[in-house]
């Protein structure tokens, strides 16, 4: 019976193809997973737990629900988790918060960092995802006006005139942020600093925030096009026929976001650029066997997975440099005395004898 | 004349020993999980820190017992008759090879000096790093009240005061009348002091 398998593809129709591909748009949900094996994930895998998708995703009505909306899951949203806890998606619904028999100081952990934290150790494991798309290379052509098109390594495309170029990684380790579960987004008519990239997705939530865990994030950087002039993003006008404006035709920048802007009834001050962007997507598939979940030293160490998230202590990352050097040097001097008290008591009994 | 005497008990000797051993492990452990060390991975460090703590908790609660039953626990008072000799003796006459200013015996087995260390030792330094310790562990039972990174840098503090402790013990352990006089005594327990002759007694 492959009532998992199918039932996957239905909602991966659209779902393993977000952002115009296979993998394109999550690093955690691509067609891989229409019969993934046990190390693929652990939930879905084929011959194995064989989940659908609806077994954590219950529908209600037309809707289907998931926990990232700009508003957290309130009394409008009947979120969609089988078991016990109506009120959000969560791994917790079915395992609880302390799932750690073996390892009892994991359950200390599981307030402050989310289960797919240690539990996607990497995604995009077996099909590749978009991790970079640079637009402001677009628009480049062969000598006979056709379109270029280039493939990387791992077979995607890495250069394509209508896109610009596009970087695509497997096994990728996410990124990792404070999170409470509510997403916001930079919207045309704020202004941006455009001194450094742009943080696309603005996650909520922050160590003090109880409610926040640390969780892992797939990054998408990348240049797009801006209006330089009022530091505002823009919406270029993609689509049309030739003269339009439609960047897929005329491939004009210029002509594109003046025709994307007037359309959408936004301002343009006639002076476009790049900037570097960032979109943060959670990570919440692939979740792998438990041998392969994270160890302690990944994140407690000094270069760990968590080094970039400051404002809190953690065991064997994170030092009072001035306490360590005071101990140290102190247990050195102390040393150092013994030794020449030692040399002394030994040289002055050798004269006595 | 010189005399052999049964210095240190069995139980003293085992405790001795035992929590040397614990307390070296877990500077060991600490300093690992602390990521100043790499010998056992920090998983385990975290484990057995925990289980040496609570085993050397255990053999100090059966310490004081001890002390307190023999009334041992008077050696520990802490004196400071006699002990302006003694730091002159050790930054001084020893290397003149003179004798000690203070006479051991069995109920006198601690000079000043080491009656105000140990002193510190058990009441001050042991104390404040079990509390540091125990915060440590149930910090996160313990809610935000108090920062974890503070109970554990004053938890790192506690332990170089442990390793410099250590340092100096064990040097002065070798400044018995030979070189391993002292170990000798600890392991045995038996122990060579000069003793007054006394007069009247028939040979
Ligand atoms: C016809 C295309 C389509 C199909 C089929 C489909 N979805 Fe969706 N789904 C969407 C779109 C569009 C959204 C809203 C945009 C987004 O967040 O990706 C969405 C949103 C979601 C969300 C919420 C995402 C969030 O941001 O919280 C979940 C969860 C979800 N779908 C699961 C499913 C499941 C499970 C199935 C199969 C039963 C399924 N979808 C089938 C198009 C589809
Ligand atoms: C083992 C349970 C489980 C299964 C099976 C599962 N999901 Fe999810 N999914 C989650 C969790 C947990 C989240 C994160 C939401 C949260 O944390 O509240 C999530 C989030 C999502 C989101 C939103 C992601 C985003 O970027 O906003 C989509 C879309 C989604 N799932 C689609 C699917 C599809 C399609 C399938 C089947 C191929 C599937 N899920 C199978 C547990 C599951
Ligand atoms: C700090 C890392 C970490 C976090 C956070 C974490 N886990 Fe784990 N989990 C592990 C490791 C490592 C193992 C395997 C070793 C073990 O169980 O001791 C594991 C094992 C498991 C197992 C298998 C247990 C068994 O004995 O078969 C389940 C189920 C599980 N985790 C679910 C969860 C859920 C649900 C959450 C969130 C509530 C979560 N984990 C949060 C690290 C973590
Ligand atoms: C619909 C219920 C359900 C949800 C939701 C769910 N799990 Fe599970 N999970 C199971 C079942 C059933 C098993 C297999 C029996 C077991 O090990 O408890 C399992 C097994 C596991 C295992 C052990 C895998 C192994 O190696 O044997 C891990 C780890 C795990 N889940 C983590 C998670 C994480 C992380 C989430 C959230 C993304 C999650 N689960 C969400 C039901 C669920
Ligand atoms: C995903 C990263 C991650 C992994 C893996 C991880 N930890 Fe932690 N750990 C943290 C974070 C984050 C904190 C601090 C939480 C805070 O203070 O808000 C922490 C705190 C701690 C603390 C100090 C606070 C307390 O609760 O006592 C100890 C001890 C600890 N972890 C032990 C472990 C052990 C043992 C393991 C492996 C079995 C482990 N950790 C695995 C992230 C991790």
């Amino acid at each position: 019976m492959h009532v998992g398998a199918s039932s996957r593809a239905t909602c991966g129709a659209c779902h393993f193809k977000g952002g115009g591909g296979d993998g394109v748009k999550h690093g955690d949900l691509d067609s891989s997973l229409i019969k993934p094996d046990h190390g693929l994930d652990v939930h879905m895998d084929a011959k194995g737990l064989n989940f659908s998708c609806t077994k954590c995703h219950t529908s209600n009505g037309h809707q289907i629900e998931g926990r990232f909306y700009s508003m957290p899951a309130t009394k409008n949203h009947k979120l969609a988790m089988p078991m016990d806890n109506p009120s959000r998606i969560a791994c917790e619904s079915c395992h609880g918060l302390h799932p750690h028999n073996n390892t009892p100081k994991l359950n200390d952990h599981t307030a402050r960092v989310a289960c797919e934290t240690c539990h996607v150790p990497v995604f995009a494991k077996k099909k590749p995802t978009l991790v970079w798309w640079d637009w402001s290379t677009a628009g480049k052509f062969k000598e006979d006006h056709k379109f270029i098109v280039k493939k990387d390594k791992l077979g995607k495309v890495s250069y394509h005139t209508k896109k610009g170029d596009l970087g695509w990684a497997k096994n990728v380790v996410p990124e990792y942020n404070w999170f409470n579960g509510v997403v916001t987004h930079v919207l045309a008519k704020d202004t941006i600093d455009d001194s450094r990239p742009v943080r696309m997705t603005i996650l909520h939530g922050d160590r003090n925030d109880p409610k926040s865990r640390i969780t892992p994030f797939k990054m998408l950087r990348g240049k797009q096009v801006y209006d330089a002039g009022n530091k505002t993003l823009v919406v270029p006008k993609l689509f049309g026929p030739k003269g339009s404006g439609a960047y897929w035709k005329d491939f004009d920048w210029q002509k594109s976001v003046a025709a994307g802007q007037e359309a959408a009834g936004y301002q343009f001050s006639g002076k476009v650029g790049f900037i570097e962007t960032e979109y943060l997507r959670p990570v919440a598939h692939m979740i792998a066997p438990k041998e392969e979940a994270l160890s302690c030293a990944s994140c407690h160490s000094r270069d760990g997975r968590l080094k970039k998230l400051a404002g809190f202590y953690m065991p064997g990352r994170d030092r009072s440099i001035n306490i360590d050097r005071i101990g140290w040097l102190s247990c050195l001097a102390l040393l150092v005395l013994v030794g020449l008290h030692g040399a002394v008591r030994f040289i002055t009994s050798k004269g006595r004898k | 004349m010189k005399e052999r005497k049964l210095f240190y008990t069995r139980f003293e000797r085992f405790w001795h020993w035992a929590q040397a051993l614990l307390i070296i492990l877990l500077l060991i452990t600490g300093f690992t999980i602390h990521g100043s060390l790499n010998i056992i991975s920090f998983g385990k460090a975290v484990t057995f820190h925990n289980q040496l703590a609570w085993l050397l908790l255990g053999l100090t609660a059966f310490a004081i017992f001890w002390h307190f039953t023999t009334g041992q626990w008077k050696q520990y008072t802490p004196t400071l008759e006699k002990a302006a000799e003694v730091v002159c003796y050790y930054s001084r006459d020893i290397f003149k090879g003179c004798e000690h200013p203070i006479k051991k015996d069995v109920d006198r087995k601690l000079n000043p000096l080491q009656r105000i260390a140990y002193f510190l030792l058990k009441v001050v330094l042991f104390p404040f790093q079990v509390i540091t310790g125990l915060l440590y562990l149930y910090s996160s039972q313990l809610g935000t009240s108090m920062e974890i990174s503070t109970v554990a840098l004053l938890h790192t503090i506690g332990a170089f005061a442990f390793l410099g402790f250590l340092i100096i013990h064990v040097y002065l352990a070798t400044t018995g009348e030979t070189v391993s006089a002292h170990f000798k005594a600890m392991v045995t327990g038996w122990e060579e002091i000069e003793v007054e002759e006394e007069p009247n007694r028939s040979v």
